[in-house]
């Protein structure tokens, strides 16, 4: 099968839904820009080149540059979608969350309820989240905590190139907003990708090792760290199951506590800061539904709660890293 | 001299690695060819690995538990009175060659997407070798290259060996037209154009029989042999049930009941086989096609016929059987035909016992 990276699955999902259905268009900042430039035949593609090669494709019409504006690009967006288009925004950093709140959490998300079902709100936004890029405490958040717990969006995290295609190709038929946070340490990460549109299902998660001792929740990047973590343990004798939710919300709740009844273990790693975080979400509902499985007690493996260090070496020791989760699970293991 | 070493094999395309779930046979023992020494698992599915020389199992490199690279040496066959320093030496020296192979690259064959009648057509050819009649290796409904893993390079000594992923079905171009064993027997006949293939010994699994039946029928010039397992055609009535839960499983835990049915031993069935054949269905354009292949190729009128056309078929035909086949369940197949400890995937759950017999049944016919 093709090795393609995580950017290069994205822009194919964009370029297979923009041919197959014309009412599917992009909104952002730079997504355009650049394009016809001299030396310059093709748009920059956003700032880290994902929509590259689809205004030469698609056209202007249907590549929009915006001003910087988050709220107009959030704005024009929920109403495009309100008016019978497909729209899919490039927030870039989902830093950049909070000047565009209203529209995403107080008027997007409640279309479809506040107009007694008469309104579909069949919009996409996607967003850079994630730490590693040395990018200080203003654009280095994950922020996906504050998607979930808004009812009428859907939270998208793909941890790998393969569901980045599928999650993002269902993203744009599906009729709610969708929020989709790409992690920018993973654009350049490879992967099998079918040439072929797929659509990978909202709600069902992968389990990307099997075990039988502990299981490990991970989202995001934290997925391929989970994945390291349990290589290296299972050669110390510890059988770890990972599971990737794929999407927060809806929360592939049944297959964490299927496997919960068999391991009796549960670390949770989110690369947020702990409070009101995905691990609290994850290991609460395990407590509550799962506790008779329990053998130890969880582990909530996340950033402390600080803002996100510029320092390099801060850094490092902010985000949770493969040793950590390691010990993590070895902790647990023993008990 | 002689020292033979015992590696990871090559099962299907996706195979990179296997782990070595158990040893058979301790070091020290006596073993012949074609003994059982060893079972390996791959990502998808568990199979046990034959001795391909006599002696003593000398050497047990890699223990039960550990992960080996395909290729990798696993453990040595020598000689019972050859010298430890000479088993020594040769698993360093393999080692080191094997080491510097890897930096070079794989040369395992690799599959081709050839374009026939307008369509995107993936094949996988293994051996090179037209001294004697090549092979056609044709999956059932819902499979692909991968099920012929662990067949199709035990068949390619001496042989040219093409298996084809059939329209709608693996990479292949999801148009499947009417999904008729005609459209598809010609997709088949197309492929063997194609490649300058004048007559061929077909292996067929399941409906892939069934397509092999329709090409003895169109084509009656281009088979020299069929051989069938667990065939579509051959007797037996098709499940429906399955093949409408197959067609309709959207997500993992919808698909594994029937992913078990396939096996007599459904514990063979791993969670990376329920992924992969979830994620086939999830591509655009399958679950039509699987649809189409279902009510037209798989249809009772459409098998009906099929058997009252080829009962007077002139040809060389062998049938196997799988005792515990839930998908296409024959109890009036001949005991000597019927593979014990089998299900419907017999070709894969007893490789070795299909192997044999399918190499022997063309060599046979030849001539």
């Amino acid at each position: 099968m093709p090795q393609k990276s995580y950017r290069q699955a994205l822009n194919e999902a964009l370029r297979h839904e923009m041919r197959r259905d014309s009412r599917v268009i992009l909104i952002g900042e730079d997504i355009a820009g650049g394009a016809g430039c001299e030396g310059e035949e093709d748009a920059y593609g956003g700032v880290l080149g994902v929509t590259k090669g689809l205004v030469g494709e698609f056209g202007r019409a249907r590549v929009i540059d915006t001003p910087i504006s988050e709220s107009a690009i959030m704005g024009a967006t929920a109403g495009a979608a309100l008016a019978g288009l497909r729209p899919v925004a490039d927030l870039m950093f989902v830093d950049f969350l909070g000047v565009c709140f209203d529209q995403i959490f107080n008027q997007a998300a409640k279309f479809r309820y506040m107009f007694g079902g008469k309104a579909v709100t069949p919009m996409v936004m996607r967003a850079m989240i994630g730490g590693g890029f040395r990018a200080g405490g203003q654009h280095s958040q994950t922020l996906h905590p504050m998607f979930t717990m808004v009812p009428g969006l859907k939270v998208v995290m793909p941890s790998n190139p393969y569901d980045a295609k599928g999650l993002l190709i269902q993203a744009i038929r599906d009729d709610d907003p969708v929020i989709f946070l790409e992690h920018k340490a993973m654009y350049d990460m490879t992967g099998d990708v079918p040439d072929e549109a797929y659509a990978i299902p909202f709600g069902e998660a992968k389990i990307t090792r099997s075990g039988d001792d502990v299981t490990v929740v991970a989202f995001s990047l934290m997925v391929d760290r989970a994945n390291q973590a349990a290589d290296l343990l299972k050669k110390e004798g510890i059988s770890v199951e990972v599971i990737d939710p794929r999407t927060t919300s809806p929360l592939d709740l049944d297959t964490i506590l299927e496997s919960i009844e068999n391991t009796g273990r549960l670390v949770v790693v989110d690369e947020s800061p702990p409070r009101c975080s995905l691990a609290a979400d994850v290991a609460a509902q395990v407590a509550e539904h799962g506790f008779e499985h329990l053998e130890a007690p969880i582990i909530q493996v996340t950033c402390p709660h600080t803002p996100s260090p510029f320092s390099p070496t801060l850094e490092d020791l902010y985000m949770p890293s493969v040793d950590r989760i390691a010990d993590a699970i070895r902790k647990v293991a023993k008990k | 001299m002689s020292l033979h070493p015992i590696i990871v094999p090559k099962w299907g395309l996706a195979m990179e690695e296997g782990t070595v779930s158990g040893w058979l046979v301790r070091e020290g023992a006596t073993i012949t060819a074609g003994e059982e020494i060893a079972e390996i698992e791959t990502s998808k599915i568990a199979n046990v690995l034959e001795a391909a020389a006599s002696g003593t199992l000398r050497r047990i490199v890699a223990s039960e538990g550990e992960v080996r690279p395909v290729g990798a040496l696993i453990g040595v066959i020598a000689d019972g009175d050859e010298e430890d320093a000479a088993i020594d030496a040769f698993v360093a020296d393999y080692e080191q060659r094997f080491a510097s192979e890897a930096e070079t690259g794989p040369s395992a064959p690799s599959p081709e997407t050839v374009t026939v009648d307008g369509q995107g057509t993936r094949i996988l050819v293994v051996g090179d070798d037209d001294n004697k009649i090549p092979a056609v290796l044709i999956h059932g409904f819902g499979g692909d290259l991968d099920n012929w893993m662990f067949n199709q390079s035990e068949w390619a000594t001496g042989r040219r060996t093409i298996s084809v992923e059939l329209p709608g079905h693996g990479q292949s171009d999801k148009n499947v037209g009417d999904g008729s064993l005609q459209t598809l027997a010609r997709r088949v006949i197309a492929v063997m154009d194609h490649r300058g293939i004048e007559s061929a010994h077909l292996v067929g699994h399941s409906m892939g029989a069934a397509v092999a039946l329709t090409i003895a029928r169109l084509a009656p010039g281009k088979v020299a042999s069929l051989s069938a397992v667990c065939g579509v055609g051959f007797g037996g009535t098709v499940n429906r049930d399955y093949v409408e839960g197959f067609v309709g499983a959207q997500k993992r835990k919808d698909m594994k009941p029937f992913a078990e049915m396939l096996f007599a031993d459904p514990a063979l069935v791993t969670r990376e086989l329920v992924d992969a054949l979830v994620d086939y269905k999830r591509l655009d354009g399958v679950p039509e096609a699987l649809r189409t292949v279902a009510d037209n190729a798989l249809g009772a009128t459409s098998i009906a016929e099929l058997e009252a056309a080829t009962a007077g078929l002139n040809l060389p035909v062998l049938a196997l059987f799988g005792a515990e086949d839930r998908i296409v369940p024959t109890p009036g197949a001949p005991a000597a035909h019927t593979i014990t400890g089998a299900g419907h995937m017999a070709h894969m759950e007893k490789a070795e016992t299909v192997n044999a017999r399918i190499a022997d049944f063309m060599t046979s016919n030849d001539r």
